[in-house]
């Protein structure tokens, strides 16, 4: 890695597009249009309220939130707020696992240091 | 069972772009790899127009067992969150509350 000191920045969709097209064997312009209709996909899954499930990835659900009697904080206005639906993932066995071992054993590196 | 699986979407890929189906199984499996995988080295994966993975480094914490009521520490640990873009929040809370009106005029009329 060229920029050491950015290894904690996040990564975004274009990183992942490189990533994945040194990886496999077909033009950028054809992982680039992948990887937007794997997300397209499943935004279109969620939105007709299907549930995704990606094994040793996770799965996302709708969460569903009930009408609150909000009030305009300015004005102590009552607003109704309508029930709505929202998206919630839940990470798998393997992602919880991976991300969690990695980081025990950066701090235990750290305290021996 | 209605759920979005990887093969279902690596199967929109061979309709929509006309991959081959192992190159689109190959390019779902690699996404999700990728993705675990910088997750894994503590990053954060921003999809602009879905949403973002966050990390979230969470303190030991005093827990018990439900059962026994017995005192355990929860050590402290790492978990992955995900918070949905504007634009994901919009098309579920529309589309969805689309139906539930449906729903709702259906029940009236009845």
């Amino acid at each position: 890695m060229a920029n050491n000191n950015q290894e904690t920045a996040p990564i975004v969709k274009s990183d992942l597009i490189i990533a994945l097209s040194e990886k496999v064997s077909l033009p950028f312009k054809d992982v680039e249009m992948a990887v937007n209709q794997i997300l397209d996909c499943m935004s279109t899954a969620l939105s007709n309220g299907l549930r995704i499930e990606i094994r040793s990835f996770g799965s996302f659900r709708l969460n569903y939130c009930p009408p609150r009697r909000a009030h305009n904080p300015k004005t102590g206005e009552k607003v109704a707020t309508i029930d709505k639906y929202r998206p919630h993932f839940k990470p798998g066995k393997e992602l919880r696992e991976r991300v969690n071992t990695a980081f025990l054993e950066d701090t235990e590196v750290e305290e021996v240091v | 069972m209605s759920s979005l699986t990887k093969a279902l979407i690596a199967e929109h890929l061979f309709n929509t772009l006309g991959l081959n189906m192992r190159e689109a199984k190959e390019l779902v499996e690699l996404f999700f790899e990728e993705t675990r995988t910088v997750l894994e080295s503590g990053r954060n994966v921003k999809l602009s127009g879905f949403g973002n993975f966050v990390l979230r480094d969470k303190k030991q914490r005093p827990g018990r067992n439900p059962k026994t009521g017995e005192e355990i520490p929860i050590d402290a640990r790492r978990v992955v969150t995900f918070r949905a873009g504007q634009k994901l929040k919009l098309r579920v809370e529309k589309h969805v509350g689309k139906e539930i009106e449906n729903a709702n005029r259906e029940q009236e009329e009845v």
